[in-house]
């Protein structure tokens, strides 16, 4: 067998010599074509990392969780309890006194030193005297977990309904949109003040009242992602091998339609937080003592002018788990176009 | 008296791409007469639809680059032309056939609409009068009731129609040179053979020099004078239809001859396919683009880029076999064998 | 070729129901039959139902009416018995487009070997590696490139593979529905010449359908011409070339480029007028009357029978019926 000549000792003149037959093994030839490239998904992770606001917002969600449930056990005090001479103390964490944080109240008055505090309250406490700190971590974890729950059942439901609507199609797929229809048709908050009158209000019900109506949209784009993609001829194939159904679709449809249903369980995140705090705020969210980020902010609100801290906390908190979803949701859509991975 | 209307001399065309520069075209020159058809052939990825595009300006700019490389268009260079120029000389006087009609005409305007639209904008005439011509020119390109077709809209009409359609509409203001990019791809055999008559019959009343872009051989048999063989960005051979069929010097062309199955042999001799596949544009590679696949390959073309070397009058081709050194080998391997 | 029909068709049919009015009569009454360790070629324009004929015979449609027959034995009965599973064991499919028709999301060895799970359940993992590894090899690639993912491969290699995932489950029929139109010139023949060679080892018979009719006659024994959902002509590929019966099939091969300059300029064309009429509203009588230069007054009224003029030799056309003459 002949060797190919290493790169390294290419001859730089034209000379007699090199016009003879030399015949390119045909295996190498075939390798030629065949680079080798990244798995799909780790392809889209490389593109993922490349995007300026993934990683920070990223980071700052996992820093965020992470103290949503660190958080309270950094204090001695717990989201409940209640403690009436401390009632009302602006925030105050030493050493970061030139941010706000120094425990005077809007007159400019210590309120620690007036009462002789000498433990601080970093984010300062309610008119009970419950330590906000805590209380707003709390408040972040019942939000985020909420929030998780609610997504994940949109997630399965949409992806079980708009699979089996879409895959089997037809009559089946006709009924199951029919119905999809008139839950879209009743104005949502109708249906979910409904629901939450029947049930007692809670972790529950909340999670149940934004289920009700949240998986259609989900269940449209798994619906429209499985009607593209079981024209495939890749389907077809999967189907004249005998493949079962309940494969084809766990194998072949839905890993395809992964990308657009990661992104859009992505941006069912911040919405449903939103949502809670909205129900929240209108009054139909969590009862006292429990806080969610929207009770938090109700609460906030009627103390606005007097205390604005308690509402300035929760809000800031609110935003940022918002604008980190919403930037790691948008990065994940790039990442993940279907236009980019062919 | 022979001067060619289109000249493309040493013609680079580079995509910038996630992976890297893809180096698409790589030197090409031809040119095209008066009344004179010119066929590209070479199989996807070879760089012939990106030469068309960078004729008619049409590749985007923010993702691709000309490197070097003339284009002339009755002394004028195109690839420097200010937008304005490039405008008038689009459509009236370069003007581009697609291999899918729908996304060349819009959807949302009648055919009429577009034919009146894209005459009025080059040639001076009233409304009346460009509507007249458009009519005309559906007639020309054998469209039934055309008085009547002409407000109907483009899904109205069916692929082999809206192909006349886009012939009709690139052909509205007499261009001199019309460029066919896989025009008859899309199209059943039947309507094919429709649409290439249609293409002839017009080129001999207008003169038009048409460059037909195109991977099917019979295609070209059938319409072409000239043909340029594109592989990996570069031509490979040209010359005269006759030279290249039945005198092919490259290995790649007579590859390209023998993996297509004869229609009037009788019986199956086994086709001889090329082996391997087309190299990849984004790397950069030494010697000729075809050694990887070619039976006939050498030490030296691994490493050295073959010159052009003239075979007959008007007949080129890039292949180190042609070179006198070769051909010595060859006849000291003839006597040592024989 | 031995005298042994492995498929037979009586009289199929497939209609799409696309509207409460609208039938699509995609086929519509077809008939024939393919032998032991043939190919017959399929050919016809967009449109006409040959792909629908492949798929409706690998039961991924459902015929509307007619019956189809594997080795003797009636496929809804088989299925019925057996199971979709013993069937699809007997029949694969090559497809299209090389794109499409592999899951971008699995790797080389999980797309080959997904069938032999499904068929040989008991094959432990070790074995079933080298069965893919073998069938690689068996299709012209390196077992090396395994565990790589579809869209690191080209055109040509995308639709090698293709070919190993229907030839892991060892069928005896292989439909191959277009299975060179989206791969370049130069490499059609290598995919072509891979089929020839695999037909010959395994003692393959194909349904090669397909719209190019020079590479169909290259591979097939046989080829039928479909025009409108329906057969017009089968016969011996060469008998076919030589002595075409049907205006259509005739005009079809005079509208072929040949490669060859000289022969293409200066033959006679029969150049077809008009296009193909709408499926959905298929001609009344013959369904070619529109567009046949030899039409006359019967072939808008009456259906023309699919009858054997010549030995082995079919075609539905009133031009040799008894009323023709």
């Amino acid at each position: 067998m002949r060797t190919l000549p290493a790169t390294g000792t290419s001859p730089h003149e034209i000379t007699d010599d090199l016009f003879v037959h030399e015949p390119v093994a045909a295996e190498v030839a075939m390798e030629v074509a065949a680079s080798a490239a990244d798995a799909p998904w780790k392809a889209a992770l490389k593109r993922l990392g490349k995007n300026r606001g993934v990683v920070p917002a990223f980071v700052l969600i996992m820093v965020i969780t992470v103290l949503a449930f660190v958080g309270p056990l950094l204090t001695p005090y717990t989201y409940d309890g209640q403690n009436v001479a401390h009632s009302n103390l602006p925030p105050k964490i030493s050493g970061l006194g030139w941010l706000g944080f120094d425990g005077l109240d809007s007159n400019g008055v210590d309120l620690y030193a007036k009462r002789n505090i000498t433990e601080a309250h970093w984010f300062g406490t309610d008119e009970f005297g419950r330590d906000m700190w805590t209380r707003v971590w709390k408040g972040t974890q019942i939000s985020l977990l909420i929030a998780l729950v609610a997504a994940l059942l949109d997630l399965f439901i949409g992806v079980l309904y708009g699979g089996i609507s879409a895959y089997y199609g037809g009559k089946i797929d006709n009924v199951m949109q029919r119905i999809i229809e008139v839950l879209v048709g009743i104005p949502n908050l109708i249906v979910i003040i409904l629901f939450i009158l029947i049930l007692e209000p809670g972790i529950t019900s909340i999670i149940l009242a934004m289920t009700i109506t949240g998986w259609v949209g989900m269940a449209r784009i798994v619906r429209g992602q499985i009607l593209q993609l079981k024209g495939q001829e890749f389907v077809l194939a999967a189907r004249s091998l005998g493949v079962s159904n309940s494969r084809i679709m766990f194998k072949h449809l839905i890993p395809n339609a992964m990308g657009p249903i990661i992104v859009t369980l992505m941006f069912t995140l911040p919405t449903a937080i939103f949502f809670e705090a909205f129900l929240s705020f209108i009054g139909l969210g969590l009862q006292a003592p429990l806080a969610s980020l929207g009770v938090l902010i109700n609460d906030g609100y009627k103390g606005m002018r007097l205390f604005p801290y308690k509402l300035v906390i929760p809000a800031v908190m609110i935003s940022l788990i918002m604008i980190s979803f919403n930037l790691l949701a948008d990065g994940l859509r790039d990442a993940l176009d279907p236009k980019m991975t062919k | 008296m022979n001067q060619p209307i289109l000249t493309v001399d040493g013609l680079h065309v580079a995509f910038h791409s996630q992976r890297g520069e893809v180096h698409a075209v790589r030197g090409v020159s031809f040119c095209l007469q008066k009344q004179e058809t010119l066929a590209i052939v070479g199989e996807s990825g070879s760089g012939k639809s990106v030469t068309a595009k960078a004729i008619m300006r049409l590749l985007p700019k923010q993702s691709t680059s000309i490197p070097a490389g003339q284009i002339t268009y009755a002394g004028q260079n195109v690839l420097a032309l200010p937008p304005r120029e490039l405008q008038s000389l689009r459509g009236a006087e370069i003007s581009m056939v697609f291999q899918d009609p729908m996304t060349s005409l819009n959807p949302t305007m009648t055919i009429g609409q577009q034919l009146v639209e894209g005459i009025s904008k080059h040639q001076r005439l009233d409304k009346a009068a460009a509507y007249e011509k458009a009519v005309n020119m559906l007639q020309l390109v054998g469209i039934p009731n055309a008085q009547e077709r002409i407000r109907a809209y483009p899904h109205h009409f069916s692929g082999g129609m809206r192909q006349r359609v886009g012939i009709a509409m690139a052909l509205a203001c007499d261009p001199k040179v019309l460029i066919a990019d896989e025009p008859t791809t899309a199209l059943d055999v039947t309507v094919q053979a429709q649409i290439l008559e249609l293409m002839k019959s017009l080129q001999q009343r207008t003169g038009t020099g048409i460059i037909l872009i195109t991977h099917d051989l019979g295609v070209v048999a059938n319409m072409a004078q000239k043909v340029a063989v594109m592989y990996a960005g570069e031509v490979v051979e040209t010359g005269p239809i006759a030279e290249i069929f039945y005198r092919p010097k490259h290995p790649y062309t007579w590859g390209l001859l023998r993996s297509m199955p004869r229609l009037d042999a009788a019986g199956t001799e086994p086709l001889i396919p090329i082996p391997g596949t087309p190299p990849d544009l984004a790397r950069q590679q030494q010697g000729c683009p075809f050694a990887p696949r070619c039976a006939h390959v050498m030490k030296v073309c691994k490493h050295f880029s073959p010159p052009l070397t003239e075979v007959s009058s008007g007949h080129t081709a890039k292949c180190w076999l042609l070179d006198q050194r070769a051909q010595q080998q060859e006849r000291l391997a003839g006597v040592a064998g024989g | 070729m031995n005298n042994r029909v492995l498929l037979e068709v009586n009289h199929l049919s497939k209609h799409f129901q696309l509207g409460p009015n609208q039938t699509l009569r995609a086929v519509d009454d077809v008939s024939f039959h393919i032998w032991q360790g043939e190919t017959l070629g399929l050919v016809g324009e967009s449109g006409c139902g040959k792909s629908t004929v492949g798929r409706t015979l690998l039961q991924l449609y459902k015929p509307t009416s007619g019956e189809i027959r594997f080795a003797g034995e009636r496929v809804s009965d088989m299925t019925e018995r057996k199971g979709h599973k013993a069937y699809t064991s007997q029949m694969q499919m090559i497809f299209q487009d090389p794109y499409s028709s592999l899951n971008p999301r699995m790797t080389v060895t999980e797309i080959i070997s997904e069938g032999l799970m499904i068929h040989r359940p008991n094959l432990a993992k070790k074995e079933r590696k080298e069965q893919v590894s073998a069938l690689l090899e068996l299709v012209g690639l390196s077992s090396r490139q395994a565990n790589r993912y579809p869209h690191e491969f080209s055109g040509g290699q995308r639709q090698r593979i293709g070919i190993a995932r229907a030839l892991a489950v060892e069928p005896s029929f292989i439909v191959a529905d277009e299975p060179i139109a989206a791969l370049d010139v130069s490499i059609q023949a290598q995919i072509v010449n891979l089929l020839m060679d695999l037909q010959r080892q395994k003692q393959l018979t194909y349904l090669f359908i397909a719209h190019d009719l020079s590479m169909v006659k290259h591979i097939s024994d046989r080829i039928a011409v479909m025009y409108l959902g329906q057969l017009v002509e089968l016969a011996a590929s060469d008998e076919l070339y030589a002595r075409p019966l049907h205006p259509y099939t005739e005009a079809l091969l005079s509208a072929i480029p040949l490669p060859d300059p000289v022969q293409e300029q200066s033959r006679e064309r029969i150049v077809l007028q008009g296009e193909i009429p709408n499926p959905l509203n298929p001609p009344s009588g013959c369904r070619f009357h529109t567009r046949c230069p030899k039409a006359f007054d019967i072939c808008a009224k009456e259906i023309p029978s699919f009858a054997e003029v010549l030995p082995q030799h079919y075609v539905k056309c009133h031009l040799y019926g008894e009323k023709g003459e």
